[in-house]
């Protein structure tokens, strides 16, 4: 018995299967799910530049006959729904499984969409574990699923699943043999002719697959006081299991297609029946479409966020433990950029040259909170470019502020290189700031085609983000040290004066986390001269304090990783370095 | 224990960095050394860039959820006064408070936009909180890293483990080099609750 996670558990079952391609994007909650598999005998995996790009390398790795697994957050699914419902039509070579793992409650997420809907719009199968045990066994059985029902199949977890560690029983690898590739272009080429018959193909899989969801052991019914029955599936049934530990309950493990006549006969043996969703009405709408009563409960479940057992013995109007009241006045503690975070400066000073800042998905994206508050905006990964394009072609006949987007490297590569495409080709203007710190940081300092770094290891080129830039169609390109104030402050100025055209900055300096390239200095110190202006202060940096009585900064020596920073903005030449 | 089941749940909570994690991997893997079933819950993402951070470990026979809820927790092990403050609410009625005696100040406060909390150590004895010295204690030990696992010791004062078993896991997850300090961490951590 091992304790994994469910990430390491559904990348055990994928090695355990023969799976030996992975590909995915980084991105939390599913991040160490391909991490894991990379590490793992006998398997080749790679971090894309996108969702969309790695579910097309599984595609044709699957069309050639490996049995290939792609990772991804909920959202990261968007990016891939293109080839995935065609995926749908074309069905599988090798097996291929496809992780969507969903944040209910956004811990780490800009929505909390549910992936279940992508399998009912795409007509892909998902599964949908509870535990990491279980996330082994699926993610195991999946590959040989999908070569059977010639399908790619969808995994949904949670946090709560990828992020929980419980008890699994990891067990050997089966070699796959590759099936042999035969080109067929009526099952790979998806123009109309070949695509019709395709979709009447589709339907008699799905046929197959509603009778295999009716008999699959992942649905289970778990019978005891016939009084009342419960829907669920996922994290939500460990919950209902110590909410309700008397109920009856039918574990969905197949959360598409749903076992239509197993559920009838569910709700015919129990008296009551109920669905409990976490965070969309995913099963309850889908299980009354299939004409099945369902029960009001007492009480009502939070339409949004995570569940947990309390939130459902209030539901059912049980009693729950009393909790004492929040203490009132606490401070709040929301993340910060590092200390030497080379991030700040850049939003300091776009602040101060007041412009409207379109921001990305990032750890930069916390530079929308005090005391810098310098983002207008986040939607989604390379939104940050598009959208300043879009607030250039509505405010264009009038005098506004800049507008400037602020993306890093590996968003860039993701989904930002179209969106500049876009604004160059068609002659657009404003300002976008790149800010390649050489890794992809919040999701723990991957890999990805900036910082030249792979997976595996393997040795790659970096990629020529100037000179990629510059090809895309912009003629004003600078590369800037975000450290240094003064050289930011006046390529911001530069940049954004020319209102008629096109400019990028590269702001490039090592994440202070990246051990191998940040070299930490000696700390600076407050002297005598300080006069408590706030000037330091207002960069936010967590190593600079105000101190309450006197109203003059103090910096924490310990945590002052010696960028300089504050230096450059203290006006009575205060902060000195030791 | 909680009153509906035989679980046993601890919640920790602490700041980002400080070790928590691997504070709660420890508890974790000496709870199934000692036969139990065991489910360990985390939150990464956000979090890490020095924002709150609370781990939960639910203990038992047969466990099911990863989380706990309001009231709920038996064990409350704070890294911090403040958070301690803050996850009062999950801690059950009858729960055990242990904290280390220690006030890591957010961004709002070193900005001068909040203020840290008055008093913080009243107002968690009246929660009969055990407060602990982790960092000194640490520092006793051989090295201040070790300040989790002083904290780990507190909280095994109260638990169903044997300290045997403790130390068994720590010298196995520990880097080699710094098992004596972690081992003498933990010992001073248990002496500090059992002594008081």
């Amino acid at each position: 018995m091992e304790l994994l996670s469910g990430n390491e558990a559904i990348a055990q079952g994928a090695w355990e299967a023969g799976c030996s391609i992975g590909v995915g994007y980084p991105g939390t909650p599913s991040t160490e799910t391909l991490e894991s598999f990379a590490k793992k005998e006998g398997v080749y995996a790679e971090w894309c530049p996108n969702e969309k790009v790695a579910l097309e390398v599984a595609v044709g790795a699957s069309a050639a006959g490996a049995r290939v697994i792609a990772t991804m957050k909920h959202v990261g699914v968007n990016v891939a729904a293109d080839p995935l419902f065609t995926a749908a039509y074309t069905g599988v070579g090798g097996g291929m499984l496809v992780l969507a793992a969903d944040d209910p409650g956004m811990h780490s997420s800009q929505n909390e969409q549910d992936s279940r809907y992508y399998a009912l719009a795409a007509r892909i199968p998902i599964i949908e574990p509870s535990d990491s045990q279980e996330a082994l066994l699926f993610a195991k059985d999946a590959f040989g699923l999908s070569e059977e029902f010639d399908i790619p199949f969808l995994m949904r977890s949670t946090v709560r699943v990828s992020h929980a560690k419980t008890p699994t029983e990891p067990s050997g690898r089966t070699e796959h043999v590759r099936k042999e590739y035969v080109k067929d272009p009526s099952k790979w080429v998806m123009m109309p002719a070949y695509a019709k018959g395709r979709r009447i193909d589709l339907d008699a899989r799905w046929q197959r697959l509603r009778e295999w969801a009716e008999e699959c052991p992942y649905n289970t019914v778990e019978m005891r006081d016939t009084a009342m029955g419960v829907v669920c599936s996922g994290a939500v049934y460990q919950h209902v299991r110590d909410a309700l530990p008397n109920a009856s309950v039918f574990k969905l493990g197949v959360t598409w297609p749903l076992p239509e006549a197993k559920l009838k006969q569910f709700r015919e043996d129990v008296d009551k029946l109920y669905c409990i969703d976490e965070a969309s009405p995913f099963i309850s709408s889908h299980v009354a479409a299939l004409g099945i009563r369902i029960d009001e409960m007492p009480g009502s479940l939070p339409p949004y966020g995570e569940l947990s057992p309390r939130a459902i013995r209030i539901a059912f109007d049980q009693q729950v433990p009393e909790a004492e009241q929040a203490q009132p006045n606490l401070p709040p503690r929301p993340p910060a950029l590092c200390a030497g975070c080379p991030h700040r400066l850049v939003f300091k000073e776009l602040v101060r040259a007041k412009c409207i800042v379109t921001g990305d998905i990032g750890c930069y994206t916390l530079g929308a909170l005090p005391p810098l508050s310098a983002l207008d905006s986040t939607v989604d990964m390379g939104a940050s470019i598009s959208m300043a394009h879009g607030f250039e072609l509505a405010l264009a006949n009038e005098d506004h502020s800049p507008v400037v987007a602020v993306i890093g490297d590996s968003t860039f590569a993701h989904s930002g290189l179209t969106s500049l495409l876009n604004t160059a080709y068609n002659q657009g203007c404003g300002t976008v700031c790149i800010l390649d710190n050489r890794t992809t940081g919040m999701t723990g300092h991957q890999g990805n085609p900036v910082n030249g770094k792979t997976l595996q290891g393997r040795v790659t080129r970096e990629l020529d983000l100037e000179a990629v830039v510059t090809s895309l169609g912009v003629d004003d390109v600078r590369t800037v040290n975000p450290n240094d104030m003064k050289a930011t402050r006046e390529a911001i100025k530069e940049a954004t004066q020319a209102t008629d055209r096109l400019s990028v900055i590269v702001f490039r300096s090592p994440c202070v986390l990246l051990r191998d390239s940040f070299v930490v200095q000696n700390p600076y110190y407050i002297n005598a001269s300080c006069t408590g202006c706030g000037s330091c202060i207002s960069l936010g940096c967590p190593a600079i304090a105000k101190d309450a009585e006197t109203g003059s900064a103090t910096i924490d020596t310990s945590s002052c990783v010696g960028c300089g920073q504050c230096a450059q903005y203290c006006g009575f030449h205060a902060i000195e370095q030791s | 224990m909680n009153q509906n089941s035989s679980t046993i749940r601890v919640l920790l909570a602490g700041v980002g960095g400080q070790g928590t994690i691997l504070a709660a991997d420890l508890l974790a893997k000496t709870a199934i050394a000692s036969g139990y079933q065991v489910k360990l819950s985390e939150i990464h993402g956000m979090s890490q860039r020095g924002g709150s951070v609370t781990t939960v470990v639910n203990i038992g026979r047969e466990v099911h959820s990863m989380v706990i809820g309001e009231g709920e927790a038996d064990y409350l092990l704070a890294f911090e006064t403040t958070e301690a403050l803050r996850n009062l609410p999950f801690l059950a009625p009858a729960g055990k408070l242990y904290a280390n005696d220690v006030q890591i100040s957010p961004l709002p406060v070193l900005t001068g936009k909040a203020s840290m909390p008055t008093m913080p150590a009243a107002r968690l004895a009246e929660r009969g909180c055990h407060l602990v010295d982790a960092h000194e204690l640490a520092v006793k030990a051989g090295s201040p890293k070790c300040a989790n696992v002083v904290l780990l010791g507190a909280l095994s004062t109260g638990m169903p483990f044997s300290a045997e078993v403790w130390e068994e896991q720590i010298r196995s997850k520990v880097p080699e080099k710094t098992i004596e300090a972690n081992i003498a961490a933990f010992r001073l951590g248990r002496d500090s609750v059992e002594v008081a």
